[in-house]
Protein backbone atom coordinates (compact mmCIF):
# COMPACT_ATOMS: atom_id res chain seq x y z
CA UNK A 1 0.00 0.00 0.00
CA UNK A 2 1.13 3.64 0.01
CA UNK A 3 1.62 3.32 3.37
CA UNK A 4 3.15 -0.37 3.94
CA UNK A 5 4.10 -2.10 7.22
CA UNK A 6 3.57 1.55 9.48
CA UNK A 7 4.19 0.30 12.96
CA UNK A 8 1.44 1.44 15.41
CA UNK A 9 3.46 2.37 18.58
CA UNK A 10 2.41 1.28 22.16
CA UNK A 11 2.27 -2.17 23.25
CA UNK A 12 -1.11 -3.74 22.23
CA UNK A 13 -4.72 -2.48 22.73
CA UNK A 14 -5.04 -0.62 26.24
CA UNK A 15 -8.57 -2.39 27.45
CA UNK A 16 -11.13 0.26 28.87
CA UNK A 17 -9.76 -0.78 32.78
CA UNK A 18 -6.65 0.46 31.39
CA UNK A 19 -7.04 3.69 29.83
CA UNK A 20 -7.18 6.89 31.63
CA UNK A 21 -9.85 9.15 31.21
CA UNK A 22 -8.54 11.06 27.94
CA UNK A 23 -7.91 7.81 26.43
CA UNK A 24 -10.98 6.37 27.41
CA UNK A 25 -13.04 10.05 25.47
CA UNK A 26 -10.60 9.54 22.95
CA UNK A 27 -11.71 5.97 22.60
CA UNK A 28 -15.59 6.64 23.04
CA UNK A 29 -15.26 9.68 20.24
CA UNK A 30 -13.36 7.26 17.77
CA UNK A 31 -15.77 3.95 18.30
CA UNK A 32 -18.96 6.34 18.12
CA UNK A 33 -17.44 7.75 14.66
CA UNK A 34 -16.98 11.63 15.58
CA UNK A 35 -13.80 12.70 14.12
CA UNK A 36 -10.36 13.34 16.29
CA UNK A 37 -8.71 17.13 14.72
CA UNK A 38 -5.84 18.76 15.31
CA UNK A 39 -6.65 20.06 17.92
CA UNK A 40 -8.34 17.27 20.04
CA UNK A 41 -6.60 15.53 22.53
CA UNK A 42 -4.81 12.29 21.26
CA UNK A 43 -2.33 9.48 22.55
CA UNK A 44 0.97 10.28 21.28
CA UNK A 45 1.25 7.04 20.37
CA UNK A 46 -1.57 8.08 17.53
CA UNK A 47 -0.45 11.15 16.76
CA UNK A 48 3.05 9.18 16.33
CA UNK A 49 1.79 6.16 13.85
CA UNK A 50 -0.62 9.22 12.04
CA UNK A 51 2.35 10.93 11.70
CA UNK A 52 4.34 8.13 9.81
CA UNK A 53 1.24 7.01 8.17
CA UNK A 54 -0.03 9.68 6.00
CA UNK A 55 3.61 11.32 5.45
CA UNK A 56 4.44 7.77 3.95
CA UNK A 57 1.66 8.04 2.20
CA UNK A 58 2.43 11.69 0.86
CA UNK A 59 6.18 10.32 0.10
CA UNK A 60 4.66 7.66 -2.08
CA UNK A 61 2.87 10.50 -4.04
CA UNK A 62 5.44 12.85 -4.34
CA UNK A 63 8.00 9.63 -5.43
CA UNK A 64 4.87 8.05 -7.55
CA UNK A 65 5.59 11.32 -9.99
CA UNK A 66 8.53 9.48 -11.38
CA UNK A 67 7.99 6.34 -12.99
CA UNK A 68 5.19 8.29 -14.87
CA UNK A 69 6.60 11.41 -15.64
CA UNK A 70 9.22 8.94 -17.21
CA UNK A 71 6.84 8.67 -20.35
CA UNK A 72 5.70 12.69 -20.45
CA UNK A 73 8.07 13.34 -22.86
CA UNK A 74 7.55 10.40 -24.76
CA UNK A 75 3.58 9.65 -24.81
CA UNK A 76 2.44 8.42 -28.16
CA UNK A 77 -0.13 11.21 -28.95
CA UNK A 78 -0.59 14.46 -27.59
CA UNK A 79 -4.17 13.53 -25.84
CA UNK A 80 -2.16 10.63 -24.21
CA UNK A 81 0.63 13.35 -23.04
CA UNK A 82 -2.06 15.31 -21.15
CA UNK A 83 -3.86 12.92 -19.72
CA UNK A 84 -0.32 11.68 -18.49
CA UNK A 85 0.94 14.91 -17.58
CA UNK A 86 -2.77 15.92 -15.48
CA UNK A 87 -2.40 12.13 -13.64
CA UNK A 88 1.02 12.66 -12.44
CA UNK A 89 0.36 16.82 -11.78
CA UNK A 90 -2.68 15.17 -9.20
CA UNK A 91 0.05 13.16 -7.48
CA UNK A 92 2.01 15.54 -6.86
CA UNK A 93 -1.42 17.31 -5.57
CA UNK A 94 -2.21 14.38 -3.54
CA UNK A 95 1.22 14.36 -1.56
CA UNK A 96 0.39 18.36 -0.92
CA UNK A 97 -2.82 17.69 0.48
CA UNK A 98 -1.46 15.05 2.76
CA UNK A 99 1.74 16.75 4.05
CA UNK A 100 -0.50 19.29 5.23
CA UNK A 101 -2.51 16.75 6.84
CA UNK A 102 0.66 15.31 8.54
CA UNK A 103 1.62 19.14 9.47
CA UNK A 104 -1.22 19.22 11.47
CA UNK A 105 0.13 16.93 14.16
CA UNK A 106 2.86 18.79 14.25
CA UNK A 107 5.40 18.14 12.03
CA UNK A 108 6.39 19.99 9.47
CA UNK A 109 7.08 19.62 5.41
CA UNK A 110 11.26 20.23 5.28
CA UNK A 111 11.05 17.71 7.91
CA UNK A 112 9.26 14.94 6.22
CA UNK A 113 11.21 15.56 3.62
CA UNK A 114 14.44 15.58 5.07
CA UNK A 115 13.09 12.24 6.48
CA UNK A 116 12.30 10.75 2.85
CA UNK A 117 15.74 12.16 1.58
CA UNK A 118 18.06 10.77 4.09
CA UNK A 119 16.22 7.39 3.97
CA UNK A 120 14.40 7.71 7.13
CA UNK A 121 11.16 7.53 6.02
CA UNK A 122 9.78 4.72 3.32
CA UNK A 123 7.26 5.38 0.10
CA UNK A 124 5.62 2.26 -1.02
CA UNK A 125 7.65 -0.75 -2.73
CA UNK A 126 5.90 -0.34 -5.90
CA UNK A 127 7.44 3.03 -6.98
CA UNK A 128 11.01 1.36 -7.13
CA UNK A 129 10.65 -0.48 -10.33
CA UNK A 130 10.99 0.51 -13.97
CA UNK A 131 8.44 1.71 -16.26
CA UNK A 132 9.78 -0.08 -19.16
CA UNK A 133 7.28 0.44 -22.00
CA UNK A 134 4.16 2.52 -22.60
CA UNK A 135 1.93 0.01 -21.44
CA UNK A 136 3.39 0.58 -18.17
CA UNK A 137 1.58 3.24 -18.00
CA UNK A 138 -1.51 1.51 -18.35
CA UNK A 139 -0.34 -0.83 -16.03
CA UNK A 140 0.21 1.64 -13.62
CA UNK A 141 -3.17 3.15 -13.51
CA UNK A 142 -5.19 -0.04 -13.94
CA UNK A 143 -2.82 -1.51 -10.86
CA UNK A 144 -1.17 0.24 -9.36
CA UNK A 145 -3.84 3.57 -8.61
CA UNK A 146 -6.61 0.14 -8.39
CA UNK A 147 -4.53 -0.95 -5.41
CA UNK A 148 -4.50 2.07 -3.89
CA UNK A 149 -7.94 2.92 -3.90
CA UNK A 150 -8.61 -0.36 -2.00
CA UNK A 151 -7.88 1.04 1.21
CA UNK A 152 -7.75 4.95 0.53
CA UNK A 153 -11.76 4.27 -0.30
CA UNK A 154 -12.12 2.74 3.52
CA UNK A 155 -9.61 5.58 4.68
CA UNK A 156 -12.08 8.39 3.80
CA UNK A 157 -13.81 7.51 6.74
CA UNK A 158 -10.94 7.24 9.53
CA UNK A 159 -10.79 8.58 12.79
CA UNK A 160 -8.15 11.36 11.87
CA UNK A 161 -10.20 14.45 10.17
CA UNK A 162 -7.47 16.07 8.17
CA UNK A 163 -6.72 12.49 6.91
CA UNK A 164 -10.10 11.46 5.62
CA UNK A 165 -11.23 14.74 4.29
CA UNK A 166 -7.40 14.50 2.54
CA UNK A 167 -9.25 11.02 1.30
CA UNK A 168 -11.97 12.21 0.01
CA UNK A 169 -10.55 14.33 -2.71
CA UNK A 170 -8.32 12.17 -3.24
CA UNK A 171 -10.40 8.77 -3.95
CA UNK A 172 -12.27 10.73 -6.62
CA UNK A 173 -9.07 11.73 -8.81
CA UNK A 174 -7.88 7.82 -8.03
CA UNK A 175 -10.38 5.96 -9.92
CA UNK A 176 -10.73 8.74 -12.93
CA UNK A 177 -6.33 7.35 -13.15
CA UNK A 178 -7.68 4.04 -12.57
CA UNK A 179 -10.12 3.96 -15.30
CA UNK A 180 -7.76 5.72 -17.65
CA UNK A 181 -5.00 3.20 -17.13
CA UNK A 182 -7.56 0.71 -18.21
CA UNK A 183 -8.19 2.41 -21.04
CA UNK A 184 -4.65 3.18 -22.12
CA UNK A 185 -4.59 -0.92 -21.88
CA UNK A 186 -7.69 -1.81 -23.56
CA UNK A 187 -6.19 0.33 -26.68
CA UNK A 188 -3.48 -1.51 -26.50
CA UNK A 189 -5.15 -5.24 -26.15
CA UNK A 190 -7.21 -4.48 -29.27
CA UNK A 191 -4.30 -3.33 -31.04
CA UNK A 192 -1.81 -4.62 -33.21
CA UNK A 193 0.28 -8.15 -31.93
CA UNK A 194 3.11 -6.09 -30.62
CA UNK A 195 0.37 -3.66 -28.91
CA UNK A 196 -0.98 -6.83 -27.40
CA UNK A 197 2.44 -8.11 -26.33
CA UNK A 198 3.82 -5.02 -24.87
CA UNK A 199 0.53 -5.14 -22.65
CA UNK A 200 1.13 -8.75 -21.38
CA UNK A 201 4.43 -7.69 -20.67
CA UNK A 202 3.33 -5.11 -18.45
CA UNK A 203 0.80 -7.21 -17.21
CA UNK A 204 3.88 -10.02 -15.89
CA UNK A 205 6.01 -7.42 -14.42
CA UNK A 206 3.52 -5.15 -12.54
CA UNK A 207 1.30 -8.11 -11.25
CA UNK A 208 3.00 -9.55 -8.73
CA UNK A 209 4.78 -5.93 -7.26
CA UNK A 210 0.96 -4.79 -7.20
CA UNK A 211 -0.11 -7.78 -5.16
CA UNK A 212 2.58 -6.58 -2.86
CA UNK A 213 1.63 -3.17 -2.29
CA UNK A 214 -0.95 -4.34 0.32
CA UNK A 215 2.17 -5.70 2.77
CA UNK A 216 2.69 -9.03 4.50
CA UNK A 217 0.18 -10.47 6.44
CA UNK A 218 -1.10 -8.50 9.33
CA UNK A 219 -3.92 -10.27 10.80
CA UNK A 220 -2.17 -11.37 13.59
CA UNK A 221 -0.10 -8.32 14.05
CA UNK A 222 -0.21 -6.34 17.44
CA UNK A 223 0.36 -2.93 15.52
CA UNK A 224 -2.60 -3.46 13.47
CA UNK A 225 -4.90 -4.38 16.22
CA UNK A 226 -4.14 -0.88 17.74
CA UNK A 227 -4.85 0.66 13.82
CA UNK A 228 -7.99 -0.68 13.67
CA UNK A 229 -8.76 0.07 17.26
CA UNK A 230 -7.91 3.72 16.68
CA UNK A 231 -9.87 3.39 13.10
CA UNK A 232 -6.79 4.30 11.32
CA UNK A 233 -6.84 1.03 9.38
CA UNK A 234 -10.06 -0.55 8.56
CA UNK A 235 -8.83 -3.84 6.93
CA UNK A 236 -6.51 -6.64 6.65
CA UNK A 237 -3.79 -6.67 4.18
CA UNK A 238 -4.72 -10.28 3.31
CA UNK A 239 -8.60 -9.17 3.09
CA UNK A 240 -7.76 -6.22 0.68
CA UNK A 241 -5.64 -8.10 -1.29
CA UNK A 242 -7.90 -10.89 -1.80
CA UNK A 243 -10.49 -8.15 -2.99
CA UNK A 244 -8.15 -6.41 -5.42
CA UNK A 245 -7.76 -9.97 -6.95
CA UNK A 246 -11.37 -10.72 -6.99
CA UNK A 247 -12.14 -7.53 -8.71
CA UNK A 248 -8.81 -7.94 -11.11
CA UNK A 249 -8.85 -10.98 -12.92
CA UNK A 250 -12.41 -10.75 -14.51
CA UNK A 251 -10.76 -7.21 -15.97
CA UNK A 252 -7.56 -9.00 -17.25
CA UNK A 253 -9.92 -11.61 -18.88
CA UNK A 254 -12.35 -8.67 -20.36
CA UNK A 255 -9.01 -7.64 -21.72
CA UNK A 256 -8.02 -10.91 -22.85
CA UNK A 257 -4.42 -10.87 -20.80
CA UNK A 258 -2.90 -13.87 -18.70
CA UNK A 259 -2.53 -13.10 -15.05
CA UNK A 260 0.62 -14.41 -14.53
CA UNK A 261 -0.14 -17.09 -12.04
CA UNK A 262 -0.45 -20.44 -12.78
CA UNK A 263 -2.07 -20.95 -9.35
CA UNK A 264 -4.20 -18.68 -9.91
CA UNK A 265 -7.95 -20.47 -9.88
CA UNK A 266 -11.49 -19.79 -8.71
CA UNK A 267 -12.63 -21.27 -5.91
CA UNK A 268 -15.95 -21.33 -4.48
CA UNK A 269 -16.13 -22.31 -1.59
CA UNK A 270 -14.47 -18.89 -0.41
CA UNK A 271 -16.20 -17.10 -2.98
CA UNK A 272 -13.09 -15.53 -4.31
CA UNK A 273 -9.62 -16.80 -5.85
CA UNK A 274 -6.88 -18.73 -4.70
CA UNK A 275 -3.61 -17.06 -6.12
CA UNK A 276 -0.19 -18.17 -5.84
CA UNK A 277 2.85 -17.37 -3.25
CA UNK A 278 4.60 -14.21 -3.10
CA UNK A 279 7.88 -13.67 -3.54
CA UNK A 280 8.39 -11.87 0.03
CA UNK A 281 12.00 -12.07 -0.35
CA UNK A 282 11.36 -9.81 -2.85
CA UNK A 283 9.44 -7.45 -1.13
CA UNK A 284 11.74 -7.15 1.90
CA UNK A 285 14.64 -6.33 -0.60
CA UNK A 286 13.21 -3.90 -2.05
CA UNK A 287 11.33 -2.37 0.54
CA UNK A 288 15.65 -2.25 2.42
CA UNK A 289 16.52 -0.22 -0.49
CA UNK A 290 17.48 -2.99 -3.39
CA UNK A 291 14.77 -2.78 -5.57
CA UNK A 292 15.50 -1.94 -9.41
CA UNK A 293 15.24 1.70 -8.95
CA UNK A 294 15.33 2.86 -5.25
CA UNK A 295 19.20 4.33 -6.31
CA UNK A 296 17.64 5.88 -8.99
CA UNK A 297 14.39 7.03 -7.06
CA UNK A 298 15.54 8.60 -4.37
CA UNK A 299 18.36 10.75 -6.03
CA UNK A 300 16.03 11.99 -8.33
CA UNK A 301 14.53 13.70 -5.19
CA UNK A 302 17.57 14.43 -3.44
CA UNK A 303 18.74 16.03 -6.84
CA UNK A 304 15.57 17.97 -6.84
CA UNK A 305 15.85 19.12 -2.98
CA UNK A 306 19.41 20.50 -3.73
CA UNK A 307 19.39 22.53 -7.29
CA UNK A 308 16.37 23.91 -5.61
CA UNK A 309 17.76 24.87 -2.73
CA UNK A 310 18.76 28.18 -3.98
CA UNK A 311 15.17 29.14 -5.64
CA UNK A 312 13.25 28.11 -2.29
CA UNK A 313 16.20 30.40 -0.12
CA UNK A 314 15.79 33.20 -2.61
CA UNK A 315 11.57 33.59 -2.17
CA UNK A 316 12.46 33.29 1.65
CA UNK A 317 14.71 36.05 1.21
CA UNK A 318 12.77 38.40 -0.92
CA UNK A 319 9.63 37.78 1.50
CA UNK A 320 11.31 38.85 3.82
CA UNK A 321 12.77 42.25 2.37
CA UNK A 322 9.50 43.05 1.15
CA UNK A 323 8.53 42.69 4.92
CA UNK A 324 10.85 44.75 5.78
CA UNK A 325 10.29 47.50 3.37
CA UNK A 326 6.53 47.37 4.04
CA UNK A 327 7.77 48.00 7.82
CA UNK A 328 9.46 50.93 6.83
CA UNK A 329 7.10 52.60 4.98
CA UNK A 330 4.26 52.56 7.43
CA UNK B 1 -9.14 29.41 -51.31
CA UNK B 2 -5.85 28.59 -53.69
CA UNK B 3 -3.48 25.60 -52.78
CA UNK B 4 -1.09 27.73 -52.29
CA UNK B 5 -2.98 30.27 -49.77
CA UNK B 6 -4.32 27.23 -48.11
CA UNK B 7 -0.49 26.05 -47.61
CA UNK B 8 0.83 29.28 -46.52
CA UNK B 9 -2.46 29.61 -43.79
CA UNK B 10 -1.16 26.19 -42.22
CA UNK B 11 2.52 27.01 -42.40
CA UNK B 12 1.42 30.36 -40.16
CA UNK B 13 -0.84 27.78 -37.66
CA UNK B 14 1.52 24.94 -37.64
CA UNK B 15 4.38 28.14 -36.52
CA UNK B 16 1.67 29.09 -33.54
CA UNK B 17 1.47 25.45 -33.15
CA UNK B 18 4.65 24.05 -32.56
CA UNK B 19 5.98 27.01 -30.51
CA UNK B 20 3.23 25.97 -27.85
CA UNK B 21 4.14 22.26 -28.31
CA UNK B 22 7.41 22.48 -27.69
CA UNK B 23 7.56 24.83 -25.11
CA UNK B 24 5.01 22.22 -23.17
CA UNK B 25 6.93 19.53 -24.18
CA UNK B 26 10.34 21.06 -22.71
CA UNK B 27 8.31 21.76 -19.45
CA UNK B 28 7.25 18.88 -19.21
CA UNK B 29 10.72 17.38 -18.70
CA UNK B 30 10.53 19.37 -15.30
CA UNK B 31 7.14 17.04 -13.93
CA UNK B 32 8.91 15.37 -10.25
CA UNK B 33 11.49 17.40 -10.39
CA UNK B 34 10.91 20.77 -9.38
CA UNK B 35 12.52 22.64 -6.53
CA UNK B 36 9.26 22.69 -5.25
CA UNK B 37 5.92 20.58 -5.09
CA UNK B 38 4.29 23.91 -5.72
CA UNK B 39 6.24 24.36 -8.92
CA UNK B 40 6.05 20.90 -10.04
CA UNK B 41 2.44 21.45 -9.75
CA UNK B 42 2.37 24.97 -11.42
CA UNK B 43 4.91 24.25 -13.97
CA UNK B 44 2.63 21.13 -15.55
CA UNK B 45 -0.56 23.58 -15.71
CA UNK B 46 1.99 25.70 -17.50
CA UNK B 47 2.78 22.90 -19.53
CA UNK B 48 -0.55 21.80 -19.80
CA UNK B 49 -2.48 24.97 -20.67
CA UNK B 50 0.23 25.36 -23.48
CA UNK B 51 -0.05 22.05 -25.11
CA UNK B 52 -3.96 22.09 -25.00
CA UNK B 53 -3.58 25.44 -27.13
CA UNK B 54 -1.24 23.31 -29.61
CA UNK B 55 -3.89 20.25 -30.17
CA UNK B 56 -6.44 23.14 -30.83
CA UNK B 57 -3.40 24.98 -33.55
CA UNK B 58 -2.88 21.52 -34.52
CA UNK B 59 -6.20 20.36 -35.30
CA UNK B 60 -6.98 23.29 -37.23
CA UNK B 61 -3.89 22.80 -39.27
CA UNK B 62 -4.85 19.39 -40.10
CA UNK B 63 -7.98 20.98 -41.05
CA UNK B 64 -5.86 23.04 -44.07
CA UNK B 65 -4.02 19.92 -44.68
CA UNK B 66 -3.87 18.93 -48.10
CA UNK B 67 -2.50 15.63 -46.84
CA UNK B 68 -5.18 14.87 -44.76
CA UNK B 69 -2.43 14.36 -41.56
CA UNK B 70 -3.93 14.32 -38.48
CA UNK B 71 -3.38 16.14 -35.21
CA UNK B 72 -0.74 13.23 -34.17
CA UNK B 73 0.76 12.92 -37.38
CA UNK B 74 1.59 16.91 -37.57
CA UNK B 75 2.68 17.15 -34.15
CA UNK B 76 4.75 13.84 -33.63
CA UNK B 77 5.79 12.90 -37.37
CA UNK B 78 7.37 15.75 -39.24
CA UNK B 79 10.97 16.25 -39.57
CA UNK B 80 13.21 18.65 -37.82
CA UNK B 81 13.25 21.09 -41.04
CA UNK B 82 9.44 21.06 -40.97
CA UNK B 83 8.91 22.31 -37.76
CA UNK B 84 8.71 25.73 -37.18
CA UNK B 85 8.88 26.84 -33.68
CA UNK B 86 11.24 29.97 -32.88
CA UNK B 87 14.41 28.88 -31.39
CA UNK B 88 13.89 30.46 -27.95
CA UNK B 89 10.90 27.46 -27.19
CA UNK B 90 13.47 24.80 -27.63
CA UNK B 91 16.49 26.18 -25.81
CA UNK B 92 16.83 23.24 -23.16
CA UNK B 93 15.32 24.33 -19.38
CA UNK B 94 18.73 24.62 -17.73
CA UNK B 95 18.57 25.28 -14.18
CA UNK B 96 15.11 26.69 -12.86
CA UNK B 97 16.38 30.12 -13.33
CA UNK B 98 16.87 29.72 -16.86
CA UNK B 99 13.35 27.88 -17.53
CA UNK B 100 11.67 30.68 -15.77
CA UNK B 101 13.71 33.22 -17.70
CA UNK B 102 12.81 31.13 -21.40
CA UNK B 103 9.35 31.12 -19.80
CA UNK B 104 8.76 35.26 -18.77
CA UNK B 105 10.11 36.59 -22.26
CA UNK B 106 8.28 33.78 -24.24
CA UNK B 107 4.89 34.49 -21.55
CA UNK B 108 5.33 38.37 -22.62
CA UNK B 109 5.60 37.95 -26.05
CA UNK B 110 3.08 34.96 -26.62
CA UNK B 111 0.04 37.54 -24.66
CA UNK B 112 0.84 40.35 -27.33
CA UNK B 113 0.82 37.99 -30.02
CA UNK B 114 -2.53 36.55 -29.40
CA UNK B 115 -3.90 39.70 -28.66
CA UNK B 116 -3.09 40.59 -32.10
CA UNK B 117 -4.50 37.29 -33.20
CA UNK B 118 -7.62 37.74 -31.59
CA UNK B 119 -8.65 40.79 -34.01
CA UNK B 120 -7.89 38.04 -36.93
CA UNK B 121 -10.35 37.70 -39.96
CA UNK B 122 -10.00 33.99 -39.74
CA UNK B 123 -12.89 33.26 -36.97
CA UNK B 124 -10.93 29.89 -36.04
CA UNK B 125 -7.57 31.46 -35.22
CA UNK B 126 -9.51 34.66 -33.66
CA UNK B 127 -11.40 31.69 -31.55
CA UNK B 128 -8.21 29.79 -30.48
CA UNK B 129 -6.46 33.39 -29.52
CA UNK B 130 -9.06 34.50 -27.30
CA UNK B 131 -9.50 30.85 -25.44
CA UNK B 132 -5.90 30.45 -25.10
CA UNK B 133 -4.57 34.39 -23.94
CA UNK B 134 -7.02 34.02 -20.78
CA UNK B 135 -4.08 31.26 -19.75
CA UNK B 136 -1.33 33.50 -20.95
CA UNK B 137 -2.33 36.18 -18.86
CA UNK B 138 -2.05 34.12 -16.06
CA UNK B 139 1.09 32.72 -17.18
CA UNK B 140 2.39 36.38 -17.64
CA UNK B 141 1.64 37.39 -13.99
CA UNK B 142 3.41 33.93 -12.62
CA UNK B 143 6.68 34.13 -14.39
CA UNK B 144 6.71 37.82 -14.19
CA UNK B 145 6.00 37.53 -10.24
CA UNK B 146 8.36 35.09 -9.82
CA UNK B 147 11.48 36.61 -12.49
CA UNK B 148 10.70 39.76 -9.98
CA UNK B 149 11.12 37.94 -6.37
CA UNK B 150 14.22 36.02 -7.43
CA UNK B 151 15.78 39.41 -9.00
CA UNK B 152 15.34 40.57 -5.62
CA UNK B 153 16.12 37.44 -3.85
CA UNK B 154 19.48 36.44 -2.80
CA UNK B 155 23.12 37.42 -4.85
CA UNK B 156 22.54 33.77 -5.92
CA UNK B 157 19.10 33.85 -7.43
CA UNK B 158 20.11 37.10 -8.78
CA UNK B 159 22.85 36.20 -10.43
CA UNK B 160 21.82 33.08 -11.73
CA UNK B 161 18.95 34.88 -13.53
CA UNK B 162 21.18 37.51 -15.59
CA UNK B 163 23.22 34.38 -16.37
CA UNK B 164 20.34 33.31 -17.99
CA UNK B 165 19.07 36.45 -19.14
CA UNK B 166 22.55 36.55 -20.90
CA UNK B 167 22.27 32.56 -22.03
CA UNK B 168 18.70 33.72 -23.92
CA UNK B 169 18.38 37.19 -24.87
CA UNK B 170 19.95 36.33 -28.11
CA UNK B 171 16.46 34.43 -28.99
CA UNK B 172 14.50 37.30 -28.48
CA UNK B 173 14.73 39.09 -31.11
CA UNK B 174 13.40 36.44 -33.79
CA UNK B 175 9.96 36.93 -32.18
CA UNK B 176 9.16 40.00 -33.46
CA UNK B 177 10.82 39.44 -36.61
CA UNK B 178 8.70 39.91 -39.61
CA UNK B 179 9.28 37.72 -42.84
CA UNK B 180 7.17 37.20 -45.82
CA UNK B 181 4.60 35.27 -44.70
CA UNK B 182 4.18 37.13 -41.37
CA UNK B 183 3.73 39.82 -44.13
CA UNK B 184 1.55 37.93 -45.90
CA UNK B 185 -0.72 36.99 -43.14
CA UNK B 186 -0.98 40.49 -41.66
CA UNK B 187 -1.96 41.85 -45.42
CA UNK B 188 -4.57 39.52 -45.67
CA UNK B 189 -5.58 40.54 -41.65
CA UNK B 190 -5.03 36.84 -40.79
CA UNK B 191 -1.77 37.45 -39.27
CA UNK B 192 -0.54 39.80 -36.16
CA UNK B 193 0.98 42.42 -36.55
CA UNK B 194 4.51 41.98 -35.46
CA UNK B 195 5.44 45.58 -35.47
CA UNK B 196 3.04 46.34 -32.80
CA UNK B 197 3.55 43.20 -30.85
CA UNK B 198 7.51 44.13 -30.96
CA UNK B 199 6.62 47.66 -29.16
CA UNK B 200 4.06 46.23 -26.49
CA UNK B 201 6.64 43.19 -25.73
CA UNK B 202 9.87 45.59 -25.57
CA UNK B 203 7.92 48.20 -23.44
CA UNK B 204 6.62 44.99 -20.84
CA UNK B 205 10.10 43.49 -20.66
CA UNK B 206 12.07 46.40 -20.03
CA UNK B 207 9.73 47.22 -17.21
CA UNK B 208 10.04 43.27 -16.21
CA UNK B 209 13.57 43.72 -16.00
CA UNK B 210 13.90 46.55 -14.37
CA UNK B 211 11.53 45.64 -11.56
CA UNK B 212 13.94 42.50 -11.04
CA UNK B 213 17.00 44.19 -10.95
CA UNK B 214 18.42 42.76 -14.57
CA UNK B 215 19.80 44.26 -17.39
CA UNK B 216 19.17 42.50 -21.14
CA UNK B 217 22.87 42.19 -22.46
CA UNK B 218 23.60 44.13 -25.84
CA UNK B 219 23.16 41.64 -28.63
CA UNK B 220 25.02 42.00 -31.55
CA UNK B 221 23.36 39.73 -33.62
CA UNK B 222 20.43 37.98 -32.92
CA UNK B 223 19.69 34.08 -33.33
CA UNK B 224 17.04 33.63 -35.91
CA UNK B 225 16.15 30.23 -38.42
CA UNK B 226 13.53 28.57 -36.06
CA UNK B 227 10.01 29.93 -37.91
CA UNK B 228 11.75 28.29 -41.42
CA UNK B 229 12.74 25.48 -40.03
CA UNK B 230 16.53 25.74 -39.22
CA UNK B 231 16.61 24.98 -35.48
CA UNK B 232 19.39 24.32 -32.39
CA UNK B 233 21.05 20.95 -32.46
CA UNK B 234 19.08 20.24 -29.16
CA UNK B 235 16.05 20.35 -31.70
CA UNK B 236 17.18 16.77 -32.63
CA UNK B 237 16.60 15.08 -29.57
CA UNK B 238 14.11 16.88 -28.30
CA UNK B 239 12.13 15.34 -31.36
CA UNK B 240 13.94 12.06 -31.44
CA UNK B 241 11.86 11.63 -27.93
CA UNK B 242 8.86 13.29 -27.95
CA UNK B 243 8.71 10.99 -31.75
CA UNK B 244 10.03 7.41 -30.64
CA UNK B 245 6.89 5.62 -30.26
CA UNK B 246 4.90 7.14 -33.40
CA UNK B 247 8.24 6.83 -35.18
CA UNK B 248 8.98 3.20 -34.08
CA UNK B 249 5.14 2.06 -34.07
CA UNK B 250 3.36 3.90 -37.29
CA UNK B 251 -0.22 3.96 -38.05
CA UNK B 252 -1.31 2.66 -34.67
CA UNK B 253 -3.91 3.80 -32.18
CA UNK B 254 -3.28 4.10 -28.49
FE1 LIG C 1 -2.40 9.58 -5.80
FE1 LIG D 1 -3.27 8.16 -8.78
Amino acid sequence: MYAQMVKATGKGVKTREQMDENERHFQDRIDNDIKIEAKDWMPEGYRKTLKRQISQHAHSEIVGQLPEGNWITRAPTLERKTILLAKVQDEAGHGLYLYCAAETLGISRDEMTEQLLSGKAKYSSIFNYPTLTWADMGAIGWLVDGAAIMNQVPLQYCSYGPYARAMVRICKEESFHQRQGFDIMNVLAKGSEAQKAMAQDALNRWWWPALMMFGPSDADSVHSAQSFAWNIKQNSNDELRQKFVDQTVPQAEFLGLNVPDSDLKWNDKKNGYDFGAINWDEFFAVIAGDGPCNKERLGARQKAWNDGAWFREALIVNAEKRAACKQAAE
Amino acid sequence: MSAQSQKNLQQYVLRLADNALIIGQRLSEWCGHAPALEEDIATANTALDLIGQARNWFAYASELDTDGRSEDQLALLRDERDYLNVLLVEQPNGDYGNTLMRQFIFDIWHFYLLEGLTRSADATISAIAEKSIKEVNYHVSRSSDLIIRLGNGTEESHGKLQEALNNLWRYSGELTLSDALDDEMLALGIGADLSGVERKFQAAITRGFHEASLVAPKIGYMQRGGKTGVHSESMGRLLAEMQVMQRSHPNLTW
